[in-house]
């Protein structure tokens, strides 16, 4: 047994803590330690090549280096090792920063710490076996959930460079909320014109199949082979035979709210949810339908030119393979009704920015001339009120939502080029205009348009003599102020959505508690998730704009790119495994395993033991825990070499 | 919950008599009985929690401790300022088992740290409607009024878990189950001025003037309050607001309790409605109730 220890300054990030020289005279005297070196940064190129000259020098066949979490720097470690000819598995790191330096101000009992770990970390160390990893074949093929500018983003990027794309979007079109607006910051070009070619691209892409208005079901398997189940809902209209004339959304006698304009106003209950919808194919809502309810009606089928009605149409589920998927379920605003001093809704005039944005788009409810829903009327002196659900502890959203700042300058400039006699306020608490041409961007609201900011909360909004009054503060001025207002928008916050953690939990990722998806890493590995293979991008991950959506997704589509471009990946051999003597075949494991690892296996005699499938497992060590018997070990973290480490913890080594 | 600690506090006492004598009375009908902390002492109002946060939870765990010491589980205040001070004084001996612990063996004060502590419309709000219809024999559905909640009796949120803080309805309901038409507005919780009053009178002016000019706004004949400072603002010092806003109100405001009073049967005098400065008769009158 030769190893080698190796303790790290991490510039002063360990050694501000820690007596570093005097840990590694310590390991010096430790049994089967041959040499012990301390090192100012363990990564970089000087550490790493002290580390190979050693395991060259003096033959060493383990290594221990005492440095950050394994977290951050185990596979370069690895890598290491890799390079001076050793199997990777025989290194063991011990966590003398974030779990030692960092949280410990007394240096002396800090430094008595990191002998301890030093001696667990030897201990082990001497009972690791070199361990092998195995390869699996790597689907090519890429799943993209969710069908807003980000998922279009990604599946076109990934699409064009010749692999193939499924993109599964919940609702009867693609498009996302960036469908809904009319003109968009920082540059103000049309919505419309720079995403529509996009969702027509996609669809009539050679690589890739969409399904609208379906869900993912049930997902299994892992990076390179997951298995999905797809659940295509049934229309009620025929893809094939429909030429989305609309003849039927014309004629349908039931009414509901329209979700695409965010009830501002009605739609047929056979609609398709705006002109430049795509597909272009309207879909029937059966909650509402009376032909699918009480078998009356059936006017679409009647006037339907090309017979393309199908009530009997059934739900499809299809079961698909991929071997890397893309979420970007993108955001939804928070419920601004829970603010009573603002009217918990009850005020006709006072809406939200995304119906702001409905009303102001000449495909929207009013044709793109400003009225407000009350009475139909064009409002005068239309009132913005920032950060609605943002940056407010007393509602639960402490967070900015990044882009109201920047919308409601552009609505001061959309409003006032529409009714130029108009007048528009802005309540905010600070402008947060940080991207490129943004700040540029609120300076021409205030200077070209003539948007009067007002620095301030507005404490109340009330109706007095059929006109809205907002109650505030202007800060600024340090006096209350009150406008009378026609049209009140409110910022209402971005938050993550019930559908997106559903999904997480489907696909084992983690999000946040307001429905954000985490990403692995918040400055290194900004689009992969937790788990490896899935990826996210958009707003699904946090509040964004459009240009750094677009930019998440691109750089989602080329970690897919990167991964799919190997036709073999290899495994983890860290997974565990069971010793069928010793099993009993009690299942215990099968009810804790998370990802489902654990098989039946059944012997010559007829009895029934576990297996692990080591594709599936992910080393996490329940079922060894667990296992009465003691019949299933961890590569890596056997009984012996973990007994080993509490031996090195509790063997008086001397100081 | 039909018997328990009765904090008056000592604007019922005084200033607010009839706020006394009609809550007793409302009490009565229905079936509460009310046990009058005995010694009870001064909540220490605004002047003890802007001093200190000890003194004032002191000042309201003596009372608490009396209440704990006869056996009553639960506390109503009728004054929104005692109900506060009871209530945050009772939450801090909760959440904070050493502070609770001091008093105990420092100042010989031993208080229900799990007793509730209920303002008089939470407390009358746990009542099924059918329960407060019952009593009601004069019809006062001629009567238009809007309840004013003012600032403290629903808020802070957190503290007191009671109704919705923006936009409160439960005197609402509890006078819409006694037969009065109670008008929807928008100026429930605005604040009065409370005891600007008395430091920038010009404020205070302002700000119960809005108040009233909203009430009328919406077709109040009358504002039903919870709280005597609310009173006083809004009745005592409603000739000063009219000198102030040049307006001509002439708005009776009247204790939720002394309505609720007048439609269970009392007199109007023995609700004390007769001590208001803005005359409630001829409201009375023109509603069909008897003055005598
Ligand atoms: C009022 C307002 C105005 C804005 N104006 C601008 C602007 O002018 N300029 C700008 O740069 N940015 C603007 N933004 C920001 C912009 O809307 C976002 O950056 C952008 O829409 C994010 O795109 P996305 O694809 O991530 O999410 P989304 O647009 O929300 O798309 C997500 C898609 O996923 C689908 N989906 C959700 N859950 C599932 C599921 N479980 N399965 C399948 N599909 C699912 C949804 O139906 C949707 O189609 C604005 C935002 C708001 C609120
Ligand atoms: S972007 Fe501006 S308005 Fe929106 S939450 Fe952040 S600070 Fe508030």
């Amino acid at each position: 047994m030769k190893i080698g220890v190796f303790i790290c300054h991490c510039g002063n990030n360990i050694s501000a803590a820690v007596g570093v020289e005097l840990v590694a005279r310590h390991a010096l005297r430790l049994p089967g330690v041959v040499c012990a070196h301390t090192i100012h940064h363990a990564c970089s190129e000087p550490g790493q090549l002290l580390i190979q000259k050693c395991i060259r020098e003096k033959g060493l066949n383990r290594v221990v280096i005492g440095a950050c979490s394994p977290r951050v720097h185990e596979a370069t470690f690895q890598r290491v090792l890799v390079q001076a000819g050793l199997n990777p598995y025989l290194l063991e790191l011990a966590n003398l920063r974030e779990q030692c330096s960092w949280v410990h101000e007394d240096r002396e009992a800090a430094t008595r710490k990191a002998i301890d770990l030093i001696d667990m970390a030897v201990g082990k160390v001497a009972r690791l076996q070199p361990l092998l990893s195995s390869k699996v074949d790597v689907n090519k093929r890429t799943l993209v959930i969710g069908g807003g500018i980000a998922g279009i983003q990604a599946a076109l990027d990934v699409a064009d460079s010749g692999h193939e794309v499924v993109l599964v979007e919940r609702t009867p079109t693609i498009g996302g909320n960036m469908a809904r607006m009319d003109k968009v910051f920082p540059t103000l070009d049309c919505s419309a014109c720079i995403l529509t070619p996009k969702m027509v691209e996609l669809a009539t892409h050679p690589n890739i199949t969409l399904h609208t208005y379906s869900e993912v079901e049930q997902v299994s398997g892992f990076v390179g082979n997951f298995k999905v189940q797809i659940r295509k809902k049934a229309r009620l209209v025929d893809m094939e035979k429909c030429t989305g004339c609309g003849a039927c959304t014309l004629k349908c006698p039931i009414k509901a709210p329209a979700e695409f304009n965010l009830g501002l106003d009605k739609r047929g209950a056979v609609y398709i949810p705006f002109p430049q919808a795509v597909p272009h194919i309207p879909v029937i809502d059966k909650s509402i339908c009376t032909y699918v309810l009480k078998k009356k009606c059936g006017l679409c089928q009647k006037i339907c030119p090309t017979d393309a009605i199908a009530f009997e149409q059934q739900d499809e589920v299809l079961e698909e393979e991929f071997g890397a998927i893309i979420v970007a379920t993108g955001y939804e605003l928070m419920d601004w009704t829970v603010y009573g001093e603002y009217g918990h809704g009850k005020y006709k005039d006072v809406i939200t920015s995304l119906q702001y944005e409905r009303i102001l788009s000449a495909s929207g409810p009013t044709g793109g001339h400003i009225r407000r829903p009350s009475d139909g009327k064009e409002p005068e002196v239309i009132a913005i009120i920032a950060c609605v659900g943002s940056r407010d502890a007393a509602h639960g959203r402490p967070y900015c939502s990044s882009v109201c700042c920047m919308y409601s300058a552009k609505y001061a400039m959309l409003t006032r080029e529409h009714l130029p006699n108009s007048r528009v306020y802005i309540f905010y608490m600070d402008i947060r205009a940080y991207s490129k041409m943004y700040e540029e961007f609120v300076q021409r609201a205030q200077e070209k348009y003539g948007a009067n900011y007002v620095r301030g909360r507005v404490s109340k909004v009330f109706e007095r003599n059929g006109r809205l009054v907002l109650q505030g503060a202007d800060t600024l001025l340090g006096q209350p102020v009150e406008l009378e207002a026609d049209l009140v928008v409110l910022a209402v916050g971005i938050t993550g959505t019930a559908s997106t953690i559903a999904l997480a939990k489907k696909l084992n990722i983690s999000h946040d508690e307001y429905g954000f998806l985490t990403e692995s890493h918040p400055k290194l590995r900004p689009v992969e998730s937790s788990t490896p293979g899935i990826f996210i991008a958009g707003a699904c991950q946090s509040p964004k704009d459009i240009p750094l959506t677009v930019a998440q997704a691109s750089s989602a589509a080329s970690k897919v790119l990167g991964l799919i471009s190997h036709d073999k990946l290899e495994t983890s051999p860290l997974v565990a495994e069971v010793n069928i003597r010793r099993c009993v075949g009690c299942f215990r494991c099968l009810d804790v395993c998370p990802f489902s690892a654990i098989e039946e296996q059944v012997l010559r005699d007829g009895s029934k033991v576990a297996r692990v499938n080591p594709a599936l497992c992910q080393g996490c060590g329940l079922c060894s825990a667990i296992c009465p018997p003691a019949a299933i070990a961890l590569s890596g973290f056997t009984d012996d070499q973990l007994i080993s480490q509490m031996e090195g913890l509790c063997s008086q080594n001397p100081v | 919950m039909s018997k328990l600690g009765y904090f008056p506090g000592c604007s019922l006492e005084h200033s607010a008599l009839e706020y006394d004598q009609s809550s007793r009375y409302v009490c009565r009908k229905l079936g509460i009985e009310l046990v009058e902390l005995p010694d009870w002492s001064c909540c220490g109002a605004h002047a003890a929690h802007h001093t200190q946060h000890k003194l004032a939870c002191a000042l309201s765990a003596r009372n608490l401790s009396i209440a704990t010491t006869l056996g009553l589980g639960s506390v109503v205040a009728p004054c929104p300022a005692c109900y506060s001070g009871l209530k945050f004084a009772q939450t801090a001996l909760k959440n904070d088992p050493q502070l609770k612990e001091k008093f105990k063996n420092e100042l010989k004060l031993d208080c229900n740290a799990e007793g509730k502590v209920f303002s008089l419309v939470e407390l009358l709000s746990q009542l099924a409607p059918e329960t407060l219809k019952a009593q009601v024999k004069v019809d006062l559905g001629e009567l238009k009024v809007v309840a004013y909640y003012g600032c403290l009796l629903v808020r802070p949120p957190k503290l007191v878990q009671f109704d919705d803080p923006e936009n409160p309805s439960s005197m609402d309901d509890l006078l819409t189950a006694a037969g009065v038409q109670m008008l929807p507005w928008d100026y429930k919780v605005q604040c009065c001025g409370a005891v600007l009053a008395v430091s920038n009178p010009d404020i205070q002016l302002k700000l119960s003037g809005d108040i009233l000019q909203m009430a009328k706004l919406a077709g109040a004949e009358a504002v039903a309050v919870a709280c005597p400072l609310c009173h006083a603002n809004l009745d005592l010092r409603q000739a000063q607001i009219n000198k102030y806003c040049g307006s001509k109100f002439k708005l009776p405001i009247l204790y939720f309790t002394q309505v609720m009073g007048l439609a269970f049967g009392a007199s109007p005098k023995e609700l004390g409605i007769d001590k208001h400065m803005v005359a409630a008769g001829p409201l009375l009158s023109k509603a069909g109730i008897n003055q005598a």
